[in-house]
């Protein structure tokens, strides 16, 4: 068994780098929204001392352009695709879901619950990830943020409502004010925060969702290296996902795969699957099932 | 990384090629930028025999950085990418403005006829000229589009954004090399987009060499 490797949503397209995108286990797509979508004015991106904000606002062609025209050609690349979407009520994410519930060319959609640069639904994740549930037989992963009190709580409800994984996590919200000026670098003001900041967030989102449920976790915030994969893994995700790294290091999943059998190998495992959890107290963790 | 020349305000930075092609003149590099989340957009300079060379003004971090790079450091390099000039025209003129004179010598070369006109702000800048010999050369408060003539033939252009636009007012089929903050250059983040034919697109897949305006 091993840890497979996906992308961030947002931070690959496919379809302008097919190679980059092959040497993934799995392909996350952008988010889609039920209408087409052009995204936030420039300035989206500003880079900080420890990380980088971007406010892209979902740029996406809308739910039946990506169907007619972007789905088919993603399946192309042999690569599983899951599809990310997003919407402003839970009718939106509903009808996403009746919609790519048909194409098999789906193995999993990822509710993204927590776009830093978007109005968000007024709806609570779960009642998003019920209306989903009710909507597609498909896996269906929640994409959640790191910006709340207590993510244990947000995973326990959406668990009970159906999903059948977490994402683990998405940007912070956060702004840069640019020197001279000390105006919003972003257009938009505030934007979503990545990178290695990150990094501690999304362990402790990670290490605390994995011992309020059973389900598999997909881990990702600041990873470059295979040691901070290791990290997620020991914490307790099944899979990690690459997100602003990709934008430095297009082909970083080749060598993160490679450092985290390395660094299991140097801490006595036999492979990076075999420390899942390890961060835990073994008495208390329960088997997580695989992604 | 081979070695790093000071020309005038500028550094023009040499690197080992490796297995990368150049790629067509207008189409850029993702330069590493040592000490930086985000690698930079360059575009390609010179192309010497088993070298990459790219001319940067060192006016952030990032940039800095670059310039402080010494023969024998290493750096990831990744390209080329984006769209470049189309080389299938009757008379070029190469017009640039300040650091935008970065893509011009290694079109210049490939097209390997046309002239060129030249804008900077100060006689330090202008002596990143010595790299495009034979160009008419004009420094602030005098300005390269004081030097179009009324039949500018097929203009090349690359430069900050009021000057682009100078320029397109003048040769409306103009084709120009525009900037915009990138974060990953290969179509991955949408961060670097610009209104285009009427909506927004990413800079770095649709150009950055445009035709007409943004």
């Amino acid at each position: 068994m091993t840890v497979p490797i996906l992308n961030a949503s947002g931070c690959l397209d496919a379809l302008t780098a097919a190679e980059v995108a092959q040497t993934l286990d799995v392909f996350v797509t952008k988010t889609v929204t039920p209408l087409p979508r052009e995204g936030n004015p420039p300035p989206r991106i500003a880079e900080t001392e420890l990380g980088m904000l971007n406010s892209i606002g979902l740029q996406n062609p809308g739910i039946e352009a990506f169907l007619d025209d972007t789905l088919p050609r993603l399946a192309r690349l042999g690569v599983p695709l899951w599809v990310s979407v997003g919407g402003f009520s839970v009718q939106d994410y509903a009808q996403l879901c009746t919609l790519l519930s048909g194409r098999e060319e789906v193995t999993t959609i990822e509710l993204n619950l927590s776009c830093p640069n978007v109005d968000e639904a007024p709806e609570t994740a779960a009642e998003i990830v019920a209306a989903a549930r009710e909507a597609t037989p498909k896996t269906l992963y929640a994409k959640l943020s790191p910006a709340t009190w207590d993510i244990a709580e947000t995973a326990r409800a959406v668990a009970d409502a159906g999903a059948d994984g977490l994402s683990l996590v998405n940007t912070i919200r956060g702004l840069a004010l640019a020197p001279t000026t000390l105006e919003p670098t972003l257009e938009r003001g505030a934007g979503g925060y990545s990178g290695p900041a990150l990094r501690p967030i999304a362990l402790a989102c990670v290490y605390a969702c994995a011992t309020a449920v059973d389900l598999p976790i997909v881990g990702m915030g600041g990873v470059s290296s295979g040691r901070h994969a290791v990290a997620l893994v020991a914490a307790g995700a099944s899979a990690v996902a690459l997100g602003t790294v990709l934008f430095a290091e297009p082909f970083a999943a080749r060598r993160v795969r490679v450092e985290m059998t390395e660094a299991a190998v140097a801490l006595g495992y036999p492979s990076a699957a075999a420390l899942r959890g390890k961060a835990h107290k073994s008495a208390t963790f329960a088997n997580l099932s695989a992604l | 990384m081979q070695a790093n020349e000071a020309i005038g305000a500028y550094t023009l930075l040499r690197i080992e090629r490796g297995g990368l092609e150049p790629g067509s003149p207008g189409q850029f590099f993702m330069l590493e930028a040592p000490g930086r989340l985000l690698p930079r957009p360059m575009s390609l300079c010179l192309a010497p025999a088993g070298e990459l060379a790219f001319l940067v003004d060192p006016i952030g971090p990032g940039t800095r950085a670059l310039c402080a790079l010494r023969s024998g450091d290493a750096i990831r390099v990744f390209g080329p990418l984006g769209n470049g000039f189309d080389l299938d025209v009757e008379r070029p003129l190469l017009v640039a403005g300040g650091i935008g004179v970065a893509p011009m010598p290694y079109l210049a070369e490939t097209l390997g006829r046309g002239s060129a006109l030249l804008g900077f702000r100060s006689p330090r800048h202008a002596e990143a000229a010595v790299l495009l010999p034979g160009a008419e050369v004009v420094v602030e408060p005098r300005l390269v589009t004081e030097l179009l003539p009324d039949d500018p033939g097929d203009v090349l252009a690359c430069g900050p954004e009021p000057m682009l636009e100078a320029v397109r007012a003048r040769a409306p089929h103009a084709q120009l090399a525009w900037e915009a903050p990138m974060a990953c250059g290969y179509g991955a983040c949408y961060g670097c987009v610009v209104e285009h034919e009427g909506r927004l697109q990413r800079l770095c897949v649709a150009g950055p060499v445009l035709r007409g305006g943004l």
